[in-house]
């Protein structure tokens, strides 16, 4: 089963002047569940879009969305926000870990927005933590981290919620290229450990290599 | 929510500013409130210590002492309403007092009252000459066992006791026997002397309803209030009332305002963070009630320590000073109202928070 099936799905922007802009066009895209795809492509070429879509954030325009096999293509917003809580994982380009929380605290954010777990959560969190080498650090503030340790905390609060689909916006933009491979090591070791998909938005050509399959999107079309 | 809470104990800082506004606010709420409390307190107490349901005037007294009259006739027909169980004459008399010690210019206002049932907390009629004087009065110098003289006509009163919320129109009040109040006003106030068994009021003991059965049974001859009518009734306490409570109002207004901008500030610092919450899951309401936790949380430390100033305030300055009277009623309804402030300030940032698109945490141009 895919972990993410995307089949032609549109998505329009509709400006104040009346115009439309097409993001997405008739995109087609199945990740399986323990596949890791690139998805590259220039800026403004619609591939956060799809991340977006396939992350629960946006609602198509057309086509359809399902994900660890659930359709969200018709989900209403709380619908979505649940979907959130319990069937993906997001890393962010700037990694945006809660300034105030430390890195315990940071993961178990995940478990206080959504269905509290509590003591399941703490576990998984120190499992986390102890996974990623992080369980001397899990005591500091983001401020007290180097970039590959926040990019590693952010790595497990999206693996908190044992997801189906974990979506990386651009990991490793704010790194250097030996933290970057460091970094997609570790995001493709993840992954795999855990057979869990992932489709990693990226414009920088050298980490495609740690990836399963690059698909190239311009304009809104897809290419595999 | 215990998000909102973990910033508020680790990022201290970030509220400091708006704590401090607050509590200033806070502090001007409960002293105007304190201040209200205690003018009132100090124009109606004679008439809210009256343990009667009705006091009654002559018709045409508009709720005067001065200008009303009650001749033994009327109160004869006062006596005999049915519901009326114990009827009690009340005059009153406003002069200066000259103290023992004091200058002879530096006189004590104070209002003399004659009565025939004791008020709550003044002991029965004392004998010819004497008085019991409100605890405000040791203020101007007044002892036991001193001897005033009241007036012009320096009559004197000897005080005999102390009793204490007995103020009339910001003068304390001195309770003496019907024919030592009456020997007073007509040596200081010839014009206004008044024959034997005549009065300004009467203070009624009786049924619930009895003052308007008075009103009725003398055909319209009396002007009878319940206690609390008669208290609103004395001249400018509801004008006070209103003016103080505009400025209280004011004060709100402007405190709903000060959270309003910093809360809204505030939203707007977070509105990534926010993307980034909505994006991992966390809904529009659960973010709104972290910031009205924040903001109910800030607001209630301001109001703790604006509440605890105020306390220390009215216990450090003397009685019959400034007229201030902060009260437990007056600190919870100035805390409750501040809170309700607090969440009418953060409404503003509710549309905003609304509109935080999760999509912001991973931008939407690329």
């Amino acid at each position: 089963m895919s972990a993410l099936h995307m089949s032609d799905v549109r998505k329009v922007y509709r400006m104040g002047d009346g115009s439309e802009v097409v993001a997405l066009d008739h995109a087609t895209l199945s990740v399986d569940h323990d596949e890791i795809v690139a998805l590259v492509g220039p800026s403004g070429s619609g591939k956060t879009t799809l991340c977006s879509i396939a992350g629960g954030i946006l609602s198509v325009t057309e086509g359809r969305v399902v994900v660890g096999g659930e359709d969200i293509t018709e989900h209403s917003s709380p619908a979505l926000t649940r979907f959130r809580q319990s069937k993906v994982g997001f890393v962010f380009q700037s990694v945006n870990l809660v300034p105030f929380l430390n890195a315990r605290e940071n993961l178990l954010v995940v478990d206080e927005l959504g269905p509290r777990r509590r003591s399941a959560a703490r576990q998984r969190a120190d499992q986390l933590l102890e996974e990623l080498g992080l369980t001397d650090r899990a005591k500091n503030l983001p401020s007290e981290l180097s970039g590959g340790q926040r990019q590693r905390v952010a790595i497990g609060r999206a693996l908190m919620n044992d997801p189906d689909l974990v979506l990386f916006d651009e990991p490793t933009s704010s790194l250097d290229t030996a933290l970057g491979e460091q970094v997609m090591e570790l995001i493709r070791s993840e992954m795999k450990q855990r057979d869990i998909a992932a489709v990693v938005v990226t414009h920088d050509d050298r980490i495609t290599r740690f990836c399963d399959r690059t698909v190239e999107i311009v304009d809104g079309h897809l290419a595999a | 929510m215990r998000l909102a809470l973990r910033e508020l104990v680790r990022r201290p800082g970030r509220f400091v500013t708006a704590s401090v506004v607050l509590t200033l606010i806070a502090l001007l709420l409960m002293f105007l409130g304190g201040l209200l409390d205690g003018l009132i307190r100090s124009q109606t107490g004679a008439l809210r210590a009256q343990d009667a349901q009705a006091i009654v005037y002559s018709d045409t007294a508009q709720a005067s002492f001065v200008r009303s009259r009650i001749e033994p006739g009327l109160r004869a027909e006062v006596e005999a309403v049915e519901g009326v169980r114990e009827v009690g004459g009340l005059g009153l008399v406003q002069l200066g007092a000259r103290v023992p010690g004091r200058g002879p210019r530096d006189l004590a206002d104070v209002a003399l009252f004659g009565y025939e049932l004791a008020p709550d907390g003044v002991p029965p009629v004392p004998g010819p000459g004497e008085a019991y004087a409100d605890e405000v009065l040791k203020a101007d110098g007044i002892e036991l066992g001193m001897t005033i003289e009241l007036g012009p006509a320096r009559s004197p009163v000897r005080i005999v006791g102390f009793v204490s919320d007995t103020s009339f129109n910001g003068q304390g009040g001195v309770w003496a026997a019907p024919a030592t109040w009456r020997d007073v006003l007509s040596a200081n106030r010839p014009d206004a002397r008044l024959g034997d068994g005549v009065f300004q009021a009467l203070v009624v003991i009786g049924d619930e309803h009895v003052a308007d059965a008075i009103d009725t049974a003398t055909a319209g001859r009396t002007d009878s209030y319940t206690i609390d009518d008669a208290v609103e009734a004395i001249p400018g306490v509801t004008e006070q009332r209103a003016t103080f409570n505009q400025i209280i109002g004011v004060t709100l207004g402007v405190a709903v305002v000060v959270i309003a901008l910093f809360f809204a500030l505030i939203t707007v610092e977070r509105l990534a963070l926010y993307g980034v919450l909505k994006a991992l899951g966390a809904r529009s309401a659960t973010i709104f009630a972290g910031l009205v936790a924040q903001a109910v949380s800030v607001t209630a430390a301001a109001a703790l320590i604006a509440a605890s100033a105020a306390v220390a305030l009215d216990a450090a300055i003397p009685p019959g000073s400034v007229p201030l009277d902060v009260t437990v009623s007056r600190v919870v309804t100035s805390i409750v109202l501040l809170l309700l402030a607090a969440v009418a300030g953060c409404a503003f940032s509710l549309r905003r928070v609304l509109r935080v698109d999760p999509a912001s945490a991973i931008g939407t141009n690329s």
